[in-house]
Formats: structure tokens, sequence, C-alpha cells
């Protein structure tokens, strides 16, 4: 089973690369971009019996600092 | 007695020889090395100290995949049983992502690796590992890092400066951190992670001895707990 996991920065968290990109972004006469904020993707390839709340685990303990990210965990089948 | 330190390596770890040479240095006694895959601690230690650096590369977020070594178990009941930990650099990302401090540290707010000497205000110096500096005392330490920029949400902060954890502040902040945060203590004193390098202030020909104290201080809390 293919799972994809998109980690973000909460809000109101400073996001100093994406301000930087946002700097580059508007150096490239790109106008009108009002907010960038990077975030990663985990490709996890899992045992098709992998639990939901294994998922949830392996983001909690290890794949997101709750502290200052967010998760969402996708199944792509 | 002779003063028992552990320094802990990490693949990655670039400091912990200078942190083994600064507790030999002022305690006497060579530090005993524990590599992170070891499962168990040496028994009876005074100190155990987790060194900068870049374990694992930083992959993933700095600290993380350190933080989840076989030693970080032994060191998280260490620290509950109150044995002191002291987390410089990469030790204090660790020590972050071990759940052992609060906050976490992000990206410089400059995006630039900083590798300077940096002014530092002793906030509170009743603890084991700052009662060498008096309180308000400024300090000259190195710092060099890139994700020293201290975060954690307004209640946590105010909870921590409210319970006399900071241990330090930048006087001048260099990084972004939150209310100049340069270094915490857990709740129950024990356990002290800081951006600065107090062991690369130990020696004269370092350029500054201002991390001397820290150490000899440490050293004396304990000899007299």
């Amino acid at each position: 089973m293919k799972i994809r996991v998109l980690v973000s920065l909460k809000p109101g968290v400073l996001d100093p690369q994406g301000r930087a990109v946002h700097h580059a972004l508007e150096g490239l006469g790109f106008n009108g971009v009002d907010d960038v904020r990077i975030g990663r993707t985990v490709e996890l390839d899992v045992a098709d019996d992998t639990s939901d709340a294994a998922l949830t685990e392996m983001c909690e303990k290890l794949l997101a600092n709750t502290v200052i990210e967010n998760y969402k965990i996708e199944k792509l089948g | 007695m002779a003063f028992r330190s552990a320094v802990i390596t990490f693949p990655g770890s670039n400091c912990d020889r200078d942190m083994a040479v600064a507790l030999e240095q002022v305690s006497g006694t060579a530090p005993v090395r524990v590599w992170h895959g070891d499962a168990q601690l040496p028994d009876g230690l005074d100190f155990i100290a987790l060194p900068g650096g870049f374990s694992y590369g930083d992959y993933l977020r700095s600290g993380a995949m350190a933080a989840n070594s076989p030693i970080m178990r032994e060191i998280v009941r260490a620290a509950d049983r109150g044995v002191p930990v002291l987390g410089v650099c990469n030790g204090f990302q660790v020590l972050t992502e071990a759940r052992l401090l609060p906050g976490a540290l992000m990206r410089n707010a400059s995006q630039h690796f900083i590798c300077r000497n940096a002014g530092l205000t002793v906030e509170n110096a009743q603890s084991i590992f700052t009662s060498g500096y008096s309180a308000g005392q400024e300090i000259s330490i190195p710092v060099a890092h890139h994700d020293g920029n201290f975060f954690a949400d307004e209640e946590t902060l105010d909870r921590i400066e409210g319970e006399g954890r900071v241990a330090f502040r930048y006087t001048d902040n260099l990084n972004g951190s939150r209310r100049d945060i340069a270094g915490v203590l857990n709740k129950a004193g024990n356990v002290l992670g800081m951006m600065p390098h107090p062991e690369r202030a130990v020696d004269a020909a370092h350029g500054g001895t201002d991390g001397l104290a820290f150490f000899e201080g440490a050293m004396k809390a304990l000899a007299s707990a």
C-alpha cells in the first residue's frame, strides 16, 4: 500500500524558507503571491494490513514534530 | 570522589571530543565515551553530555533521528531519575526531539549558518549548570548553527518563563529565537539544552574562557549535592 504523508508547519509558526522563496518569486516578477509555506512529503510503501493507528504513530513519533508541524496521511492505494 | 561523566557520540557528532576535553580539563577525570547504538549507559553517572554536530546529517529534522537512537531510551530514564543531562547545539535539538525539553529549534531566521561569539545573559544562576555565574551576568560563548531558532507557542513560553526555566538569553538575538532564548531547562532543572558551545570557551587559546565557569559551577554544584 502506498502512503503519502504531507508534513506542514503549523499556522503561526514562522517559515524562514518560505519567506525567502516568497521574496525570490517577487524578484522573478511574480506579483500577487500572498504567502509561501514549505513542507515535506514522505512517501511510504507499507504492508497492506498496516493499521491507521500504526500510520498515525509513525507520524507522531518520527515523521512530524507535532510541536511545530501538522501532518496529513493520504492512502494512494 | 571522581566525577563520572559520559559523552554520547551519534553518527555525525563533531563536538564530542571538545566536550570530553572540557569535562576532563575541569574535573580531572576523562568522561566515558558512549556510542549512540549502545543499549546501556555506564552505572553511577554524575553527568551526561550530548554534543554538537550534525547527527544523521540532519536528515528529516535536526536531532530527529538521534532522538530515536537506542541510547536515548536510557538517557530519558536517567533524566527521569534526576541525572544531569546537558545538550549543546545538536544535543539541544536532540533533547527537544526526545521531548525532554519543550519547543523546537528551527532554521535561523536569516537562513544563514551563524558561526561567531554570541553575547548571553545568564537568566537563571540557580541551576546545576549555571551556578558558576551570577544572575544577569553577561558572557560571551561561541555559537555555530543553522537551526538555532528556538520556537515554542506563547503558552509554553509563558510557562517556562514563569518557572524560571530560561537559563540563557542572547543579548543580541542572532537567530530569531522566541524571547531571545538561548538555553532552556526542564521542569526539574536537571536537563539543560543550549545552542551556544561552552566547551569551546574553556582555554585562552579558544579566544575566551567564559565557558569555564559553566563546567566548574556544575561540578561544584554536583559535589555539594
